[in-house]
């Protein structure tokens, strides 16, 4: 084969495939050298909260957290199946649940201007 | 004053080892004190590279524990004068490799030698960290391949970030780099990236170009760091960079594919 090869035509060269590819790859990576190490977790937590009310893919979702001098971004792009939106079956709340929900954030409002009363004494 | 120079790559198997080997001789050659120690715990083969496997009694572990004397675990070189080898420890774990331990015995080598040299494990792990933490300089050696210019690049950033030198504000480390395994025979077909790609990609001053080169292996089979083999093409290529790391002005060589006849390109090319 590699007597052959001297006669034969040459295959297309792959370098600057690879230059290219790196070049890519390399300015997306310093790029994320600042991303918060949260991203990840942050990741997996919007999935989870719209993976809750819709059928969506693992893959179609991006979050990207993007830094540009004094200005930093945070950009969540979400694909919706092609169906649109297709709402999954809520389970029924208990009304138990239901019940303790505002009393639970009374307390919390009624907590907060002791915590006001405190801090301006 | 002494200098503090780490090997390191990020990527495994581009060549640290034999380039700290070569360069530690190199600078001893040239009448520099040297020592070369192997940070690399648990995994070592600096020695076996040096040759000198057979002598290692006590290591670096046992140094910063203080099992051992310093003077105990050096290996004085016995081809080239001026130059010592701190082997590291087969057994123990990484965590033997604390900051401060590793801070004191460089202080300590200090004293006796002009250049340190470090020769970092792969990977960004503790041994990788502690290798590069106290580096005054770092020589990053990289195949002209895409995963090795990548780790190249992360290992970079770490530099920037996690050595002492970030650390304390002090003048960042001075970086080289030294391309290893270049193929000018491949580079001219299109088969591997040229040493301005790899240049311009990741952005540091080249030291030197090691081409690809039997001897290497040649070498590390009996245990002789390369550079002593002025013959060999990798000899004369680390002697170079270990001049121009002196501040000489040498030309880059083995750029360009050396030339042959036909009949030698078909003997070549078919072996």
């Amino acid at each position: 084969m590699s007597i052959l090869d001297l006669f034969w035509r040459r295959s297309k060269p792959s370098a600057p495939e690879a230059r290219e590819r790196l070049q890519i790859l390399l300015a997306h990576e310093r790029a994320g050298t600042s991303q918060p190490d949260y991203l990840p977790q942050l990741h997996r937590d919007i999935l989870e909260a719209i993976g809750k009310y819709i059928d969506i893919d693992q893959e179609k979702i991006s979050v990207e957290f993007e830094n540009a001098g004094k200005v930093s971004m945070l950009e969540v792009n979400v694909e919706l199946p092609s169906g649109g939106l297709v709402a999954k079956p809520q389970p029924k709340p208990k009304p138990a649940k239901r019940r303790a929900a505002p009393r639970t954030r009374k307390r919390a409002a009624a907590a907060l201007p002791k915590g006001a009363a405190a801090e301006t004494a | 004053m002494s200098k503090i120079i780490t090997m390191t790559s990020g990527k495994g198997g581009v060549g640290k080892t034999t380039t700290a080997a070569a360069f530690a001789s190199g600078l001893a050659l040239q009448g520099h004190k040297t020592v070369v120690i192997d940070f690399d715990v648990g995994l070592r083969n600096l020695d076996l590279v040096m040759g000198c496997e057979r002598r290692v009694v006590f290591d670096f572990i046992n140094v910063i524990n203080g099992d051992a004397k310093l003077n105990q675990a050096l290996i004085k070189d016995k081809r080239v004068e001026n130059l010592a080898i701190l082997p590291t420890s087969q057994t123990r774990d990484k965590d033997a490799l604390t900051q401060k331990g590793v801070g004191k015995v460089l202080e300590q080598l200090k004293e006796d030698f002009d250049y340190i040299i470090c020769d970092s494990p792969a990977g960004i792990e503790k041994g990788a960290l502690m290798a590069l933490y106290h580096a005054d300089e770092a020589i990053i050696v990289t195949n002209p391949e895409v995963s090795s210019v990548r780790d190249s690049d992360r290992i970079l950033g770490v530099l920037q970030s996690r050595s002492r030198r970030a650390e304390e504000n002090l003048e960042p480390v001075k970086e080289h780099l030294l391309l290893t395994r270049y193929d000018a025979n491949r580079v001219e077909r299109g088969e591997m990236l040229k040493v301005d790609d790899v240049l311009e990609i990741l952005g540091i001053p080249l030291l030197g170009i090691i081409p690809e080169s039997q001897s290497v292996l040649k070498a590390s089979n009996v245990g002789q760091p390369v550079i002593l083999d002025t013959d060999s093409a990798a000899g004369r290529a680390y002697n170079d960079a270990v001049s121009r790391f002196l501040g000489e002005t040498i030309e880059h060589r083995f750029m360009k594919p050396e030339r042959r006849g036909l009949f030698q390109r078909l003997l070549w090319r078919t072996a």
